[in-house]
């Protein structure tokens, strides 16, 4: 048990972990964007869509919840370029993400728009609003507000799912790690160090995440 | 109970007709909410709908903007024919205000942009005209100062009162009032029953389910009984509280009346 540690040998490959935690933060930042408009749609597909869209909208749901995000890379990776869509490992990986994250994310916002009252939407119907214009204007925002905290979490899980990723060898945080590794063999120093950087990216978005709240959810106080 | 009881009816002019029920009919399930009601409002009409609870009441004016569907019959409204599922109802909705007896303002708005969203979004108006009709409404209910608050920072009465101010800023023909007191307390219903007084005053065609008696006094023209969703009586004010003819209707004004005001003494 005299291990020594040296993480000057990680430290050496700075410019490597920079981008690979770059890599993550925008592969997971597009496919959160990206899924909040699949959650979205898939959310008003569920709550008033017809019978055969809800269908659809719950087998999709059902089958990624339901399977593991690994297997779901490799479908997208290696088995797609069987019926002749072949991508590469990055634009693999985000779609693998927004596919994965869509199917919470549709959950979530469903419940947060089965959580706004019956009321506010006749309202907006006695208003002569539109079904879409009240989904938008009346319904959105409210629900949003509800179910942030859920929703943020997922993200936060997102980013964290992203190390997966590695699997196809997209260019993220944990492939970088490991291809640092597989070079200098200071694998327990590499992986300590890129714990800590998960640990910080964590952190950034929860920051990010309290600041659009602030400045675009804040609900009104009684006072 | 309201300062208004004691006054006079105000009088004015009947238009046209502009709402028109004919031997309407509907159904919850097996529960038969409407029955064969019959019903025409002219322009400028002032229509109290009274009835105990469960009677159809609010159901009735409620399919007059198809909030609720009904099974059969005829509604027509401004010249509109209302047949369940009709394509471009929303146009005919922008015409009719409602006010909801839970106020049923959009929480994430502040009052004013509860006034400006659908004169923005439905009428097409800029920002700055809708602003400075929905200032002009909110002083119309004597809450300017509270435009930029909340609805959960404002008190019930407030809130109703921008609830009026909203529907009347898509400048309706015609105005539903779904119990707008009931869920008051009891400090607050004459400041919102003195708005819809004034409404009354302006020539608004008004259809409101209340139990507020002093109201139906003052302002119909007509009140309306309702009972197992029928309507049971209709008549003016004087007459509907000086000689009720129906023996339910009788049953129900000595039931919310108080003692001494009930029969040939009200009105």
């Amino acid at each position: 048990m005299s291990y020594e540690f040296e993480f000057g040998e990680v430290f050496a490959y700075w410019p490597e972990l920079v981008a690979g935690a770059a890599h993550t933060l925008v592969l997971s930042t597009l496919a959160m964007a990206i899924g909040m408009v699949v959650a979205v749609l898939g959310a008003l597909a569920k709550t008033s869509g017809p019978a055969w869209l809800r269908w659809l909208v719950d087998a999709y749901i059902e089958l990624i919840r339901n399977t593991p995000f690994l297997i779901q890379i490799f479908v997208i990776f290696f088995g797609l370029p069987s019926i002749g869509l072949r991508l590469e490992p990055d634009s693999a990986a985000l779609l693998a993400l927004v596919v994965n994250v869509g199917a919470y994310g549709i959950e979530i916002i469903r419940a947060g728009i089965e959580s706004i009252d019956g009321g506010q939407i006749e309202a907006g119907k006695s208003l002569g609003m539109k079904p879409l214009q009240i989904f938008r204007y009346v319904v959105l925002k409210p629900a949003i507000q509800a179910i942030y905290p859920s929703l943020t979490s997922q993200f936060i899980l997102l980013m964290l799912n992203s190390s997966v990723c590695s699997a196809i060898a997209a260019s993220e945080l944990t492939a970088a790690a490991g291809d640092i590794q597989s070079r200098n063999f200071r694998s327990f120093e590499v992986y300590l160090v890129v714990t800590g950087i998960y640990f910080i990216l964590s952190c950034l978005l929860w920051g990010a995440f309290a600041g659009i709240e602030h400045a675009f959810l804040r609900r009104p106080s009684r006072r | 109970m309201t300062t208004s009881d004691e006054t006079a009816p105000i009088p004015h002019a009947l238009g046209d007709v502009v709402i028109t029920m004919r031997q309407v009919n509907k159904w919850y399930g097996s529960f038969h909410v409407l029955r064969d009601i019959d019903l025409s409002v002219r322009r400028g009409e002032r229509i109290v709908i009274c009835g105990p609870s469960g009677s159809g009441k609010s159901t009735l004016i409620r399919c007059l903007n198809q909030l609720e569907a009904h099974q059969s019959g005829d509604i027509t409204v401004d010249g509109v024919a209302l047949v369940p599922g009709l394509a471009g109802i929303e146009s005919v909705r922008r015409e009719i205000g409602m006010v909801f007896q839970r106020f049923n303002l959009f929480p994430h708005l502040t009052a004013l942009e509860n006034c400006t969203l659908a004169p923005m979004k439905v009428r097409g108006l800029s920002r700055a005209e809708a602003e400075a009709a929905a200032r002009t409404y909110l002083e119309r209910v004597h809450i300017p100062e509270q435009a930029g608050k909340y609805p959960v920072q404002l008190s019930g009465g407030q809130q109703q009162r921008v609830a009026i101010a909203r529907s009347l800023c898509m400048n309706p023909k015609i105005m539903l009032f779904d119990e707008p007191t009931s869920a008051l307390d009891p400090e607050m219903v004459n400041e919102v029953l003195d708005v819809m007084i004034e409404l009354a005053l302006s020539g608004m065609t008004m259809l409101v389910v209340t139990h507020e008696m002093g109201f139906a006094r003052r302002v119909a023209d007509r009140v309306v009984f309702m009972d197992q969703g029928e309507i049971v009586e209709q008549a003016p004010p004087a007459a509907f509280f000086g000689e009720p003819r129906n023996e339910r209707t009788q049953r129900f004004l000595g039931q919310i009346l108080p003692a001494g005001r009930s029969g040939a003494t009200a009105g």
